[in-house]
């Protein structure tokens, strides 16, 4: 018995309104714009230190964590993993992605750009690719990401981020 | 040539007898009434298939199931299907660990039918420790199935012949199932009723958590024996020496679900040889439960001290005359003897029986 070539699913296993995504899809269109606020952000962020250590990182954590949720979860349909990779994705989160793959797009695409596996919903990673070459630090694009550790999930990115510049300066 | 694989004769499944669900040793030991034994084989850290049979080695002759763990507190080691693969290879039987925390339904399913394809006649059924357990908390933990679900899965497949999603297979495995209990956890009214729940779902085993407490055991089993579930299912205790009494203690504060009572750790305490001692108490803890109406077996976990496993079972007599299955084909005393009487009569030369025995088994 021969069979037929396989054809990926029409249907979407996981039924999303379109509504679901533009938000992201404007956010990948502003990548520059975004690029420019967030790196603004982190040197704020970083001013603060002296704040968050007098806070003290783990107190902060639960407001910083919820203020996060909300902007990047409004901005980005952000799955809070705690390990932020925005601005090395183009501003596409990677996890969206039903594959929840960091390091680039699959072999499934459809030639119009949409996921293998939700077909209404355009590829993560196509998003991102577009939205990185808007960026100016877009080349970060290709740097390997490391595998998602999950017991940081739910936690502030931002201020994990910021510890560890801070770190870094007081070191060098 | 054909194209079939020929087993060895040490590999070959037994001749499948009525009643029974697997062709492997395990549940003829236990449903002819014999006390049966069963020991945890330490997983190696290695792809050297030689410490897998060096591990399975200490317990040969003694035991009548391995366990191949399956990562064992979320810790990474050498795989149980791989262990269990080389373990059948010589002829062990083992009992293959499957836990809900490394594997979705499609690898379990999978790994279920290729273990069996390699001889592996017993499987144990486990939720699994969870990620943070272990030397990799940022692993994504699975937990598709839970020990439930997976019993049932795997009792589909075998008595249905179909996978989860209903497709057919057309040689199921033939697997003895087990499940694991811990009687010495809260809430201990419902203990005995999960392990209804567990029977009902497919178990036809079970192994329990360190033992340490006989009067707490003997509460849970008389709740089980009320509620007949002795005579459904083969209950196995679970019981352990203990190394020292500061291992007793860390242990009871980092490995969740086991019960020392203060009385243990003081006993170990005044003793002067304390690891001795620990010994003594897993003989006395296996002797009673051996007494105990209801049980059919023990699981002798003898963690990093897996050479005292022979000791144990002997010293404590509990297999009485029986002899479990042995890989090594060692020629018997009385052999020798009857072959130095003969050799001594054709040639009228003395030969030492006993220093023939050592001079064979070299």
């Amino acid at each position: 018995m021969s069979k037929a070539a396989y054809q990926p699913a029409s249907t979407s296993p996981v039924v999303r309104s379109r509504a679901f995504y533009t938000i992201r899809l404007w956010s990948v269109r502003h990548a520059r714009f975004l690029e420019r606020i967030y790196k603004a952000l982190a040197i704020v962020f970083l001013k603060l230190h002296p704040v968050w250590k007098r806070v003290g990182y783990q107190r902060a954590e639960k407001p910083v964590m919820i203020a996060e949720k909300i902007v990047k979860g409004f901005l980005f349909d952000c799955r809070m993993c705690g390990q932020c990779a925005l601005s090395d994705t183009g501003m596409s989160c990677p996890m969206n992605c039903p594959k929840s793959l960091r390091n680039g797009p699959c072999g499934g695409v459809r030639p119009n750009g949409n996921c293998e596996v939700e077909p209404d919903m355009p590829c993560v990673w196509v998003q991102a690719w577009t939205g990185s070459r808007m960026m100016v630090g877009g080349d970060a694009i290709q740097k390997v990401q490391p595998p998602v550790d999950h017991s940081l999930k739910e936690t502030s990115s931002w201020l994990r981020v910021t510890s560890e510049a801070a770190e870094q300066k007081e070191a060098s | 040539m054909s194209p079939y694989l020929a087993f060895e004769e040490h590999e070959a499944p037994l001749p499948p007898l009525p009643g029974h669900t697997s062709r492997g040793r395990l549940e003829r030991v236990l449903r002819a009434g014999e006390f049966a034994i069963t020991a945890e084989l330490n997983p190696p850290d290695s792809a050297d298939p030689n410490e897998v049979f060096d591990r399975g080695a200490v317990f040969d002759g003694w035991v009548d199931g391995i366990n191949a763990t399956d990562g064992s507190g979320a810790n990474c080691h050498m795989s149980s299907v791989g262990i269990c693969a080389l373990l059948t290879r010589v002829g062990y039987s083992p009992i293959m660990q499957i836990s809900c925390r490394d594997h979705n339904r499609i690898a379990i399913q999978g790994n279920v039918l290729g273990a069996a394809a390699m001889g592996v006649n017993n499987i144990l059924c486990l939720t699994g420790d969870g990620v943070q357990a272990g030397d990799q908390p940022g692993a994504k933990p699975v937990f598709d199935l839970d020990c439930m679900s997976l019993l049932r899965t795997i009792r589909q497949m075998r008595d249905d012949g179909l996978f989860l999603s209903g497709r057919k297979i057309t040689s199921p495995p033939q697997v003895f199932l087990g499940a694991a209990i811990n009687p010495f956890a809260p809430p201990y009214d419902f203990r005995p009723l999960r392990l209804a729940k567990k029977i009902e779902a497919g178990a036809q085993f079970v192994q329990s958590q360190y033992c340490f407490d006989i009067p707490m055991l003997e509460r849970y089993m008389d709740s089980v024996r009320d509620m007949g579930l002795d005579e459904k299912c083969f209950i196995l205790i679970g019981v352990g020496p203990l190394a020292s009494a500061r291992a007793a203690r860390w242990i009871r504060s980092n490995v969740p679900g086991i019960h020392i009572p203060d009385a243990i750790i003081e006993r170990l305490e005044r003793a002067d040889d304390q690891k001795l001692e620990g010994k003594k108490i897993c003989i006395e803890m296996l002797q009673q439960v051996h007494d105990m109406k209801g049980v059919s077996g023990a699981h002798v976990m003898a963690y990093r001290q897996e050479e005292l496993v022979a000791e144990i079972v002997h010293e404590s007599g509990v297999l009485k005359d029986r002899k479990p299955w042995t890989r090594e084909a060692a020629p018997g005393f009385e052999a020798v003897v009857e072959a130095t009487d003969n050799t001594r009569e054709h040639l009228g030369e003395e030969i030492d029986p006993s220093e023939a025995v050592a001079a064979v088994s070299d």
